[in-house]
């Protein structure tokens, strides 16, 4: 491998902005901080009816019957629906929602279930009542005889030879082709570059390891609230807590099948989703309940319905092999990776295989990726889905390396960082990108040199790769004539986007962050505007924002050409002020103008609509202090700095909480979360008391480095802040216990349990 | 001309070539040119006139969402991924 | 089914009264029957504490009382929480240090907070911590919430003195 010289990313410094880059309160900050705001569950309309789901008890078996007369004979019961209820579905139907593919048959089944439950917590049927105790009653009478299956609960499990099938008529497909052959195995892919073998004959010193992770849940804690109305002249109303509006419309269109025009859905705040609030469950359940009763029908979630019937993010088996030489330069990475997809295909274990080693520049490379099905729930999305699996590997195996080398981790992965211009094993070659930009921030902060005294301390790091992504975003905007504008948008604020929106749109008009009223609308109100997920919300959305306010600027300027009866050309918009290029006379503020409007030709509409690529990658990296108990093997962490590469920050306190809140998760997943599987498949730990989420009390203060290395590909150079920084606490964190412990923890999670169980078997 | 990136499992129909360059505007006439040249090809991609639900797209780097209509460019990179998923959504993350 | 109790009590300083099932749990009629929707409920079995209400004085989860053990009792929510028109401190302190994403935990943590501060006005960010472990948020990592408290305890420490 030849290096070359590689100049490091110009950080951007040389742009200043007005608003982009400040700090304003929230648009939405009074309504959410007085209880004002209206989420999902806070929903009522006159005659509301109320929805309960009765589930599978369990994880893997055959519907033989549901006898629901006992429910229905109880007072208060206006309608039950199953399977049945649902429009029939042919085999092998995909629908397309423009951004991901599903079996429709699947796409129902995980709905309300027809023939087999797949998992513990399956819907099988759903009651509307005159109030929730009812209809939980209801749910309770109604007599469902399974016969019960064997389950096949982890990927390594279902691939064997002999496994139960969770699907007998699932094939494998590799890349378009399919085998004839019944498996769990959903698929399997592989990216090739290079020559592997060679690879690893050029390396003096070769670190290969298995790790296994489990389960975990997004812990979003607004539990999954839906209302749906099915009016009378054939329009179906829903209001609930999404990250997509318009998913839950197509979702719904495809799963009634009714067109898309005759669904408007109405996006109530939304308390959280982290990926698990795009995927329709209660939706479609409480339409049909509408449809059959005549009423609005709300159905809310308890906890346990949110563990066991909604979709987690998937335990993982995953095998990393790299070679390095003995001056640190990696020769060559070989990774396996076994992704659980859950009850229907379709795990992230395709988002796992582009993270993996994309932190690198690697000459030979080979990833394989394995989707298999197993009885639990179908996997969904949680922050930068799949990737966290991978670099829990990844980055353990590197930092071996480091060890083995003599060398400083920081230092081993500044010279082998992925830079612009560095192929991916999975095909692109990346833009300009930050990586190492992101190590150097980490290599200079204090935090990195300071000294860690004490017993039973260590200190580690890792870095992550996330993709992000662009999609189609819709905004409108109108001018008020006190100078104020206007903005509609079609994304759903989960956590201050409001502001980082209209930010964009402030920055353009040269009006202040609070002259903007942003508001989210429903489904008929305006243009296609995907999921906010993808770290996409502030990069598309932002940039539909930001069209739409040239667009208003457009207008603006042939306005004040008319009020001054020159040339628009001879127009120009500088700072908040529309002036003459020849006359210095002539000069009117926005506000002024805004004002004018409706005596010189009426209302300002501006209005965009943006579909673009060029999301940016975006790195996150971390450095963790952890002190072990070397008596009950609990692991505190002493000290958290996380480093993320954003592109440009528009607000930076929301761009910190991004930061904060995904070291936060990563740090759950590290060393507490897991969903604790009875030996029959069931969730035993269905409670935030066992699930244990990290509190107040369990974290230090998270120390952020925002670097900013501006994404070309946008305006302001954004790139998505929301999902990177989840993928290095995992790995960060084991590699911090092994230099406390001398302990390589090669599963998750990294409880007390699975610690002094690593100190009994390596210290034998 | 633009140059393909062919999927390593789908090697065996390019005789074990990694990239090989078609001529071609948009994708669907790449897919042409490919099944031109590689009898097969085009099974491998498209279903009824569409990239398959489990192939994605991507040029110089970026996944297209206009799958056949995506326009090409004459030194472009073509790269046909595996957009694992049959899964809803949830490739494009959280 | 036994029928409805008639139950009075003082939620936000005013005099109310509702029926009530016994059943039913003192959120699920806050929220169903009274209409104060700002509590929000994330669990239903008391350890997410977003539904944290100041119940005669002490911190509660209204999903663990009963709302027919609300008689004579009083109470106060995230409603009671604002000084009439102008935001409570410890509110104005959440949303300058933007120390919530979603939202909905924001609520009892607020009223969590108004109940440490009138108990200890200068707590330490371990006291804070201890405090507010009840209270799960899974947006923020804690961070900035813990800095809310911090700046709102100052605040309030600033315009007593």
């Amino acid at each position: 491998m030849t290096t070359t010289a590689y100049e490091p990313n110009m950080v951007l410094v040389n742009e200043t902005f007005d608003v982009v880059g400040t700090r304003p309160i929230r648009h939405d900050g009074a309504d959410k901080v007085t209880g004002r705001a209206l989420y999902g569950a806070d929903f009522d309309t006159a005659g509301l009816l109320h929805g309960k789901i009765l589930r599978s008890p369990h994880a893997h078996a055959r519907i033989k019957s549901i006898d629901t007369s006992k429910a229905e004979a109880l007072p208060g019961v206006l309608a039950i629906v199953t399977a049945k209820d649902l429009p029939t579905t042919k085999a092998g139907v995909i629908v397309d929602f423009g951004e991901g593919n599903m079996e429709l048959k699947y796409l129902r089944d995980n709905i309300l279930a027809s023939d087999k439950a797949l998992y513990k917590g399956h819907a099988i049927a759903a009651v509307a009542a005159s109030s929730p105790h009812v209809a939980e009653e209801a749910a309770a009478l109604i007599d469902v005889q399974y016969e019960v299956l064997e389950p096949v609960l982890t990927a390594p499990e279902g691939m064997k030879e002999g496994a139960p099938l969770v699907h007998e008529d699932l094939k494998t497909e590799e890349l378009g082709e399919k085998t004839d052959k019944s498996s769990n195995l959903a698929s399997h892919f592989r990216h090739t570059k290079g020559d592997l073998d060679q690879g690893f004959q050029e390396a003096d010193i070769v670190v290969e390891r298995e790790f296994n992770t489990v389960t975990v849940h997004q812990g979003y804690i607004e539990p999954h609230p839906a209302t749906a109305l099915w009016n009378q002249d054939g329009r179906l109303h829903i209001w609930c807590s999404t990250q997509g509006a318009f998913v839950v419309r197509d979702s719904c269109a495809q799963i009634l099948d009714i067109p898309v025009s005759q669904i408007r859905v109405v996006p109530m705040e939304i308390g959280g989703g982290f990926g698990g609030k795009i995927n329709v469950y209660l939706e479609p359940v409480a339409a049909l309940l509408s449809k059959k009763t005549g009423h609005a029908v709300k159905i809310v979630m308890s906890r346990a319905d949110c563990f066991e019937g909604t979709g987690p993010t998937p335990g993982s088996y995953v095998k990393v092999k790299i070679g390095a030489k003995n001056d640190g330069t990696i020769t060559a990475a070989h990774a396996y990776l076994a992704y659980e997809a859950g009850a229907y295909p379709g795990s992230p274990v395709g988002a796992g295989g582009m993270c993996v080693f994309s932190a690198y520049d690697i000459d030979n490379v080979v990833i394989d990726g394995y989707d298999v099905v197993v009885n639990k729930p179908k996997t969904a999305a949680y922050r930068a889905p799949g990737a966290p699996n991978a670099a829990f590997a990844t980055e353990q195996v590197v930092d071996e390396l480091a060890n083995k080398l003599g060398m400083d981790p920081i230092d081993l992965r500044l010279k082998n960082a992925a830079k612009e211009g560095t192929r991916r094993a999975d095909g692109p070659v990346f833009p300009r990108i930050g990586c190492v930009e992101v190590l150097e921030a980490m290599k200079s902060h204090p935090h990195y040199s300071a000294p860690l005294e004490g017993p039973n301390r260590g200190r580690g790091v890792s870095i992550g790769f996330w993709f992000n992504i662009g999609l189609a975003s819709s905004c409108s905007i109108s001018v008020n004539d006190d100078g104020t504008i206007n903005l509609v948008e079609g994304s759903t604020d989960i956590g201050g986007t409001r502001a980082s929106i209209a930010m964009q749109a402030a920055e353009v008009l040269g009006i202040a962050a609070e002259d903007v009223r942003p508001s989210v609308a429903d489904t008929d109100s305006v243009g296609y505007t995907a999921v906010t997920g993808g770290s996409r919300t502030t990069f598309a959305t932002g940039w539909a924002a930001y069209e739409a306010a040239q667009d208003v600027k457009r207008q603006m300027i042939e306005r004040a050409a008319t009020v001054w009866e020159v040339d628009a050309d001879s127009v120009e918009f500088d700072k908040g002020a529309f002036k003459s290029k020849t006359d210095p006379e002539l000069s009117m503020s926005f506000k002024d103008l805004a004002g004018r409007l409706s005596s010189t030709g009426g209302p300002i509409v501006g209005r965009a609509a943006v579909n673009p690529q060029g999301a940016g990658g975006s790195f996150a990296g971390n450095i963790v202090d952890v002190e072990v108990d070397p008596e009950t093997g609990k692991v505190e962490v002493l000290r958290f700095t996380a480093v993320q590469d954003v592109g440009k920050a528009i607000h930076p306190s929301y761009v910190e909480g991004q930061m904060q809140g995904g070291s936060a998760q990563g740090i759950g997943w590290a060393l507490n979360e897991e969903y604790y599987m009875g030996e029959q498949g069931q969730m035993t730990n269905t409670s935030l008391l066992d699930y244990r989420m990290p509190t107040s009390l369990d974290l230090p203060m998270i120390d952020t480095v925002i670097v900013e290395v501006a994404n070309p590909g946008h305006p302001f150079g954004v790139r998505g802040v929301g999902e990177a920084n989840i993928i290095p606490p995992t790995p960060a964190i084991a590699n911090a216990i092994h230099s406390a412990t001398g302990l390589r923890l090669e599963r998750l999670p990294m409880n007390p349990g699975a610690v002094t169980e690593a100190g009994w078997k390596q210290r034998k | 001309m633009p140059t393909v990136y062919i999927p390593s499992l789908m090697q065996s129909l390019t005789g074990g070539k990694q990239t090989v360059q078609v001529e071609g505007s948009t994708v669907r006439q790449v897919v042409e040119a490919l099944e031109q040249s590689y009898p097969g090809m085009r099974a491998r991609l498209v279903d009824s006139g569409r990239i398959k639900p489990n192939i994605s797209v991507a040029i110089d780097g970026e996944v297209t969402t206009l799958g056949m209509l995506q326009k090409v460019g004459e030194n472009s990179e073509v790269h046909f991924l595996p957009a694992i998923g049959g899964g809803s959504h949830n490739r494009h993350g959280g | 089914m036994p029928g409805k109790t008639y139950v009075q009590a003082t939620i936000n300083g005013e005099h109310t009264d509702f029926l009530c099932e016994p059943r039913q749990s003192l959120l699920e009629v806050l929220r169903d029957v009274i209409g104060l929707t700002g509590t929000k409920e994330g669990c239903n079995d008391g350890n997410c504490g977003a539904c944290t209400i100041i119940l005669d004085g002490r911190i509660v989860t209204p999903c663990l009382v009963l709302a027919v053990e609300a008689e004579g009792k009083e109470m106060t929510t995230i409603e009671g929480i604002a000084n009439g028109s102008t935001l409570h401190p410890i509110q104005q302190s959440f949303l300058e240090n933007a120390a919530l994403q979603c939202g909905i935990c924001t609520p009892g943590f607020i009223v969590a907070t108004k109940a440490l501060l009138d108990e200890n006005p200068n707590p330490t960010e371990y006291e804070i911590r201890f405090w507010l472990a009840n209270n799960l948020c899974r947006c923020t990592g804690y961070d900035k919430i813990i800095r809310a408290v911090q700046d709102a305890a100052t605040t309030m420490q600033e315009a007593k003195a």
